[in-house]
């Protein structure tokens, strides 16, 4: 069953990408998150994101276009990236997801894959 | 510092006399009816009763008895109902006027939890939701809360409450406490659920994550509650001492920025003392069986452990040989690494390298204290490469930021080191 896990970071995380002092750390983490979940064979996609300022949203309602800079939503948490998983079931998917580091300061969400 | 005991304001006061009051009147009503839900829904039922009516009539002089009688007679009143639907008489051991009648002696009504806690851990029970329905059934702990601390999805453990209490309503699971003869094996696995609640810290390895914080409050009221109710058993006296032994170091795990301070670097002085003075005494009280079980020796583990704020030093040579002790009674992945990291500061790095080695790689591809102690013991061989290899590994399986940081400082320094 393939799960995505989605990571919603706060803005200190992305600062934290490039900052002289945090990036190390920042990027280790999840070079170490990406291993472990290869490493134990569950790993299945994903996809690391460049920060909010740089997304574009696009509605088309009504026949009226409307293209805007920015996120789709502003809120204090955005996301990052995300990564598909493959596990037997959602307590596993939510046992890789406590183990990515934006649980501990921003959001991480488990949803389960449509079939494909 | 201030004491546990200043700690407890009227408020903390009042919750744990309403969580001591919860567990005894769902293990009295839910031995009557063989029915935990039916016994729950009654309860909840009386006090949302009782927060209607006490304020404007007063709180009654009995208030445990009043929840009693309200509670009954929901559950009469669920029953007639069902009888009328079904065309069939339930199986009920009393009827109403019994029932009142009882409600008059019903501030001494008899301490059923300890039968509760033999239900819940049952052997016909999934092993994965009696701890569960215990931290619901005698503290009345919401589903929610219990999924955060088992990390499952809220729906998903609600699901499973559910079906845990069909299972013991329609198997008829027996309210009793068993027989002699089958007791240790009984009382086993109801100690193992207490102590799942609690959060396994093997933290003899340093860096090794706590797979979750745990409800560390809540097991070891259950784990007193079991000594309280089944005094002679050594292995209850043996399970709190051990958790006891872990609490008790709770702040010193903590540097004062929330970094991770690993046990042999722990300030002694942030021991608590009492928890320390109460777990040993415990101890004592279970070595009078003269008869050692798991949780016995892994508190004796911790007891020396904590001798080092007497002597000053770790005896490394006894720790090994409690958890080799350990692991003949119960030889868990966690057993064998804690194993592994005695063997490695009594014996050498060889040594605990090769127990490592020993360890099928299966159970521990996603065990981080193993990776986080072979990253340690290749790092004090120099072998830097294959350290922060180990060292990846165990970050990227850790949940909890301070553990991740430490890890990530130390294979930093390995790599400074070469």
């Amino acid at each position: 069953m393939k799960y995505t896990i989605l990571i919603y970071e706060t803005a200190a995380d992305f600062t934290a990408r490039t900052d002289d002092h945090r990036k190390d750390a920042y990027w280790g983490a999840y070079r170490a998150y990406t291993k472990a979940l290869t490493d134990a064979g569950v790993m299945a996609g994903g996809a690391g994101l460049q920060p909010p300022h740089l997304a574009t949203t696009i509605r088309q309602h009504d026949g009226k276009q409307r293209v805007q800079d920015g996120p789709y939503a502003e809120a204090k948490e955005q996301l990052g990236g995300c990564y598909v998983i493959d596990v037997p079931d959602l307590d596993q998917a939510l046992a890789w997801a406590a183990r990515c580091p934006a649980a501990s300061t921003g959001t991480v969400e488990v949803r389960p894959n449509l079939p494909t | 510092m201030k004491s546990a005991d200043d700690d407890v304001d009227t408020g903390e006061a009042a919750r744990l006399a309403a969580r001591a009051s919860y567990g005894r009147l769902v293990a009295y009503l839910a031995r009557r009816w063989r029915d935990v839900a039916a016994a729950e829904d009654a309860l909840s039922d009386a006090f949302v009763a009782a927060l209607d009516t006490w304020p404007r009539v007063g709180v009654p002089e009995k208030p445990e008895a009043w929840l009693l009688t309200v509670a009954r007679r929901r559950l009469i009143d669920a029953a007639r109902h069902a009888k009328v639907e079904a065309g069939a008489a339930p199986d009920l051991d009393m009827g109403l006027g019994q029932a009142e009648q009882e409600t008059a002696t019903a501030a001494q009504f008899p301490d059923e939890r300890l039968k509760l806690l033999f239900v819940c851990a049952h052997p016909a029970i999934d092993e994965a939701i009696r701890t569960p329905l215990m931290l619901q059934t005698v503290l009345g702990l919401d589903a929610a809360t219990i999924a955060s601390a088992f990390l499952v999805a809220p729906a998903t453990m609600s699901q499973r409450l559910v079906r845990g209490k069909a299972k013991i309503r329609d198997a008829r699971i027996r309210f009793e406490v068993p027989e002699a003869h089958e007791l240790p094996v009984r009382l086993g696995a109801v100690l193992e659920a207490i102590y799942a609640a609690y959060g396994s810290g093997w933290e003899t390895v340093a860096g090794a994550d706590d797979r979750r914080d745990g409800l560390a409050e809540e097991a070891i009221w259950l784990g007193r509650l079991v000594t309280r109710l089944l005094p002679e058993e050594p292995e209850a006296h043996g399970l709190l001492a051990l958790m006891l032994h872990c609490e008790a170091r709770r702040t010193a795990r903590r540097d004062a920025r929330g970094g991770y301070v690993p046990l042999d670097r722990q300030d002694i002085a942030l021991w608590s003392r009492p928890m320390i003075d109460e777990a040993e005494r415990s101890l004592i009280m279970a070595s009078r069986a003269n008869n050692p079980g798991r949780f016995q020796l892994e508190a004796a583990i911790q007891s020396v452990h904590a001798h080092r704020a007497v002597t000053g030093r770790t005896d490394w040579d006894a720790i090994a040989l409690l958890y080799a002790g350990l692991l003949r009674c119960a030889p868990t992945v966690g057993a064998h690494v804690a194993h592994a990291a005695a063997l490695a500061e009594a014996k050498g790095v060889d040594a605990g390298l090769e127990t490592l080695a020993a360890i099928a790689r299966q159970a521990v591809a996603t065990y981080q204290p193993y990776w986080a102690l072979r990253a340690h013991l290749l790092k004090g061989l120099g072998r830097v490469e294959e350290a922060n290899e180990a060292y990846a590994r165990a970050i990227g399986l850790s949940e909890n930021m301070a553990v991740r940081d430490f890890l990530v400082s130390q294979s930093q320094r390995a790599c400074v080191s070469e």
